[in-house]
Order: structure tokens, then sequence, then C-alpha cells
């Protein structure tokens, strides 16, 4: 089972391999990629020197190029395709339909990845997928739960990658407009959710607010921690009761299921946070490489250790961690 | 392939009757299909594509609505769910793409994989944002797409101007907005509920449960696994402008009030018997958290040049 570690920039990129990533994935900087934030990911220079310094390491290096091209935008998509593709990337992680159809059009040799953001969660969508792109890997969206997974995993002749840590996406990626339903963009369209440039923090007798193209989606008192500004995590009015009403500001954290994600047959496992620091990338990275090499050592006695969990927690978005989909009660 | 190099026609768009999203008791879905048909809708979409645990109606019996729906002349389409995650799910679809009575709307790539050869519809939750996808498709037996409800008049004029022949493109008109699904069931858990124990509480909301900001503004609506907007989508004001780019169908959103009244607002305005200015202050009044049409034109969702949020 692969490890595979997020680069928002060179450190980070330098940190995963130094640390224990089998494959790194980056972006370009532009909304070709699902991260597309500012003072993030790769100019060409830049992911010259990074491939370098991960291949002679043997690591593997991935570039995401997984949002949705429009056809005002559509020569963007297919330059960054073919720019991965002559820098020699190891895989392409795609999501739209007719960029897939692009690059294995013209680029026949580089490997493709379907992208979590291609909301493939089925055998038929995967085969589909497989029969006209060749696709040799999927990640699949955060909404099967484990047994769901190793029931795909027997059913699909393509290897599969789920998440295991970070920031968790409630929706099916690919397919949650939220964002740009509160401020023109989305995922899909711009590579971010709830871009920077459209939230507003703001103190206010009632405590400090957070609003998304100037909708309130969080008033906490001014002792809470204010957490990355997703309006999916947002507390609102529900029948006259105000709650998260979609979900709470918890982060995914799979450790405590690892000899189950390996015994399903996952082939790779994904950390999230391309966006986050080269610190979080060596902790998370540190952690989950030990945990997986004593998990295949010996899966039956596998036990997180409390320093693990220690080092996750710091790093960890809001103040608790979830199974999320994979454990059945969350759904 | 040949494109359609014909300037656009103006000719009148069709109206269609998107699938019934929410969790109605069979007899007032039975009611409610007897009602449209005596409406000047043309084409009406059928199926559960929010729940798999929603069984009051099985596929025969939509297949037996889709029956005497073509009997009384207008097109029936069999609409499927729209995120597949279990064996069960896919066996349905699989019988439902297997029927070749009816044109089958695609709304998960599931869907795509067992219509693949022969006519189908690619419903909006299907990602065609570009000519490629349009072309690839459209090669595979695309006839008809519905637009991904964020795309505007930019992309929707690009890919009509441009479009394989004979692939008609299909605009979310007039109802709440299909925004996000979910594993997880949100009416079950704001009812504290599990999914697997839902009690089907989903049946409560005929019209999805309301989720408001902490300063009252109406902003989302749960609807089991799938998330809408709380305000409701109107493109009626737009009307020239989507007959101009040829635009060939325009859906409305099924609600548990006033469905009728909006199809014949929306005829009427086709007929020219109505002024679009005037259908729309009609719409306000059947649309309880106020009107939106930002998406049309490159902004936010919820925004509305209109004037229509909450009076």
């Amino acid at each position: 089972m692969e490890l595979v570690c997020p680069a928002g920039n060179l450190p980070s990129l330098k940190a995963a391999v130094d640390n224990g990533a089998d494959a790194v994935y980056t972006g370009f900087r532009d909304e070709t990629n699902a991260r597309h934030f500012a003072g993030l990911n790769f100019n060409e220079k830049q992911i010259r020197t990074g491939l370098d310094y991960a291949h002679d390491r043997k690591v593997k290096v991935f570039v995401a190029i997984n949002t949705y091209a429009q056809p005002s935008g559509w020569a963007r998509w297919t330059a960054a395709v073919d720019r991965a593709a002559d820098l020699g990337v190891d895989a392409l992680i795609l999501a739209d339909l007719g960029v897939l159809d692009y690059a294995a059009e013209r680029h026949p040799h580089i490997n493709l990845h379907l992208s979590v953001q291609g909301s493939a969660t089925n055998p038929a969508a995967i085969g589909f997928m497989h029969r006209h792109f060749g696709i040799r890997r999927v990640v699949v969206p955060r909404v099967l739960s484990l047994a769901q997974v190793a029931s795909l995993i027997e059913k699909t002749e393509v290897p599969v990658e789920i998440f295991g840590f970070g920031s968790l996406c409630v929706m099916v990626e690919g397919r949650c407009l939220l964002s740009s339903y509160a401020c023109g963009q989305s995922p899909n369209t711009f590579g971010a959710c709830s871009p920077a440039a459209h939230v507003e923090w703001r103190d206010t007798p009632q405590g400090q607010e957070t609003r998304l193209g100037g909708i309130l989606i969080e008033r906490r008192s001014h002792a809470e921690p204010a957490g990355y500004p997703t309006l999916c995590k947002g507390r609102y009015q529900v029948a006259g009761e105000l709650r998260h009403a979609i979900e709470e500001p918890t982060s995914l954290n799979t450790l405590d299921i690892l000899p189950d994600i390996l015994a399903a047959g996952v082939s790779a496992i994904k950390v999230e946070g391309r966006q986050r620091s080269t610190r979080y990338v060596t902790q998370v990275t540190k952690v989950w490489r030990e945990a997986i090499d004593a998990c295949k050592r010996n899966p039956q006695s596998f036990r997180p250790k409390e320093s693990w969990r220690q080092v996750l927690a710091q790093v960890s978005e809001g103040a608790q961690t979830t199974l999320g989909p994979y454990h059945r009660p969350w759904h | 392939m040949p494109m359609d190099s014909s300037p656009s026609s103006n000719r009148r768009p069709r109206l269609s009757l998107g699938p019934i999203l929410y969790y109605w008791p069979r007899e007032r879905v039975l009611d409610f299909y007897a009602e449209m048909l005596e409406t000047p809708v043309d084409v009406i979409y059928l199926g559960e594509t929010i729940c798999s645990k929603r069984r009051l109606l099985r596929p025969e019996d939509y297949w037996e609505l889709a029956e005497r729906i073509a009997a009384s002349g207008k097109e029936p389409v069999i609409s499927t769910l729209a995120l597949i995650e279990s064996e069960g799910e896919l066996k349905t679809l699989q019988r439902q793409c297997a029927d070749e009575r009816f044109l089958v709307e695609a709304n998960d790539l599931a869907a795509l994989e067992f219509l693949e050869g022969r006519a189908f519809v690619a419903g909006h939750s299907i990602n065609l944002y570009n000519q490629r996808t349009l072309s690839f498709l459209a090669e595979r037996g695309l006839e008809r797409w519905v637009l991904p409800v964020e795309l505007g008049r930019e992309t929707a004029a690009d890919l009509l101007g441009s479009r394989p022949s004979g692939v008609e493109c299909e605009l979310f008109a007039f109802g709440r907005l299909p925004l996000a699904y979910s594993a997880r069931c949100f009416t079950a858990y704001n009812r504290n509920l599990g999914k697997d124990d839902c009690q089907f509480c989903c049946g409560d909301y005929p019209d999805g449960l309301l989720v408001s900001t902490q300063e009252d503004t109406p902003f989302l609506n749960l609807n089991g696994i799938q998330t809408q907007s709380a305000t409701t989508h109107n493109l009626l004001p737009m009307l020239d402008e989507v007959m101009r780019l040829g635009v060939d169908l325009l859906r409305i959103s099924p609600q548990s009030r006033h469905s009728a009244a909006i199809v014949e607002v929306f005829a009427d305005c086709l007929t020219g018997d109505l002024e679009p200015a005037e259908a729309t202050a009609r719409l306000r009044s059947y649309a309880p958290s106020g009107l939106c049409d930002g998406y049309w034109r490159g902004q936010a969702g919820i925004a509305a040049e209109t004037g229509a949020r909450r009076d």
C-alpha cells in the first residue's frame, strides 16, 4: 500500500520525500487543480526541481489537473496536461471526461488516475473510465463505508486509492456546488472551496462572524477556535434549533482502522492537505510511514501509538477527528 | 462530427418536468402525475433520484406511469439515482437502463456504462462542462444534456454554438437548485437519527428541510442525502436570451404545491400570452424563500437580479 502525500510547494515536496512518502501529488499555479490557493503550487522550474529530487530518491510525483474545464478556458487544461506529460511525471490525476479523453489520446503512455473529483463511487462508473481512458487508479470519494470500499475493490480491476487523513469533504467530491452557490466559485470551476477572496471575518458584539460571499456561515463566541471557513461546517438554524446542520468542524483520521484498510486491499492511502504547512507534511508523513510499516509487519497486533495520536491531533483542523464515512454510523 | 451550423432558430423550447426529488406518499405521487397530464408540459422525468430506501414506488410503478404518460402524448423519461454506492442500487440502475421502451436520464457515471450505445439523457449531475465532453458523450448515444446548474450563459452559449447535430440542451429553469450529494442523510442527521434508522423522516418534509443562517436568511434546503438551495432558481426573466441561444427544453422541478400553476405560467410566456416580468411577479408567490438566478449570470447562485430575495 502506497503512501501518497501532499505537496503545495517545494519545501513540502522535499519534506514528504524525506519522511517516507511513496508518492507526492502536486498541481500547477492556476485553476486547473483543486487547491488553487494564492502562493501555492508549482511553476515549471519548481516542479522540475521537485521531480528530480523525488525521482533521485525513488519517490513518484503525480500532478493533479482535476477541475472542470469550460470552453473559454479549455486551452489552459490541455496545456497543463501537455506540460505535465512533457515533464515526465509519474501520473496525471484527472476528473473531467473531456480532459481525460484528451490526455488518453494525446499521451497514451502516461498513467492516468481518476481524481476524487471524478466522483466514481461504484464498479460500473470505474469500469466506464477504465474502458475509455485506461485509468490505472481511482481515488474514491469520501462517501463509502470501509465495507463498501472492500466490496468495490473485489469488483474492479482498477487499483483503489482512499483518503486516510486530513480535511473531510462531506459531499461527493466533484458534485458539490455549495461554494459557488454562496460566492460564485466552486472546486469544479475555480479549484477552491470557499475561496479566501470571498471570506470575511468580522468581530461583532455577538461574536466573531465568518461570511462567505456575504452570507453568514458561522458566528461563534470569541473563546471558540475558528477553523477553515468551509460553509458545510458552519452553524445554522434548522427547525428552530441552532446547530451544525451538515457537519461539525472535524477532520478525517483513519489510523485506528489501518489494519482493515490494508486487509481490504486498498492500493494507496492519501493524505489531504496541499494547502497546509511544511511542518504538517513532515509530521503527518512521518507518522503515517511508521504506522503503515508497523501495520504491514504485524497487522493483528497493530495499535496506533499514543505519540502518533498526539502529533496528528496537533496538526488536525478542528478539535476532533472522525472515521467519517468509513464508519457506518457517521452516515 | 457534423456541427449544427445553422443560426439559432429562436424555436420555442419545450417544457419538461423534472423528477420528484422529495419523498411523497404514493397516492400523492400518482395524483401529482394525474394533474400534470392536464398541463401543457411536454416531457416528464420520473423515478427516484435521491435515496434507494424510498420504495413507495418501484421501477415497475414508474414504467406503468411512463406508459400512461406516453399514451397521453407526452414524452416520459426514466430518471435514475444520482449517487450509486451499493450493489443493490447498481442492479436497479442496470435494470432501468436495460429497458429500452423509454429514454433514460443518467445521473451517475455508472448509468453511462449501462446506457452506452443507446440514446440517453445526461442529467445535471453528470459533469458536462466543455465541448470535448459533449462530443465524447454524443458519440456514445447522448441525445440530450441538462446543463450543470452552476454553469452560466457564457458556457451555455459556447456549448450550444458548437454542439453535435441532433443533441438537445435542457436548462434547469425553475426550482430549488440541486447543489450537493453526500453519503450522509442530512434530514436524519438533523433529527438526530442515523441513516440506517432514518424512520423515513424525509417524508415529513414534502419540500425539504429549510436551513437558515444565524441572521435568519434562508440559505439551504435539506432533502435526504441531497442539499438544495433554499431559494428558487428562476430563468423565466431570461426567456428571450434562452430562446436566442437555441435551448431546447426548460425544466421545472416539482414542488409540493403550485407545480401545475408554474407550468402554466411558463407555457403562457412561451406563447406570448404573458410578459416575463408579470410572470415572475406571479412565480415569486410560489417561491417561499425567494427567487435567485445568479448562476446564469456568472455570479453566486444565490444572487438575484430580479430583486427576488425575500421581500
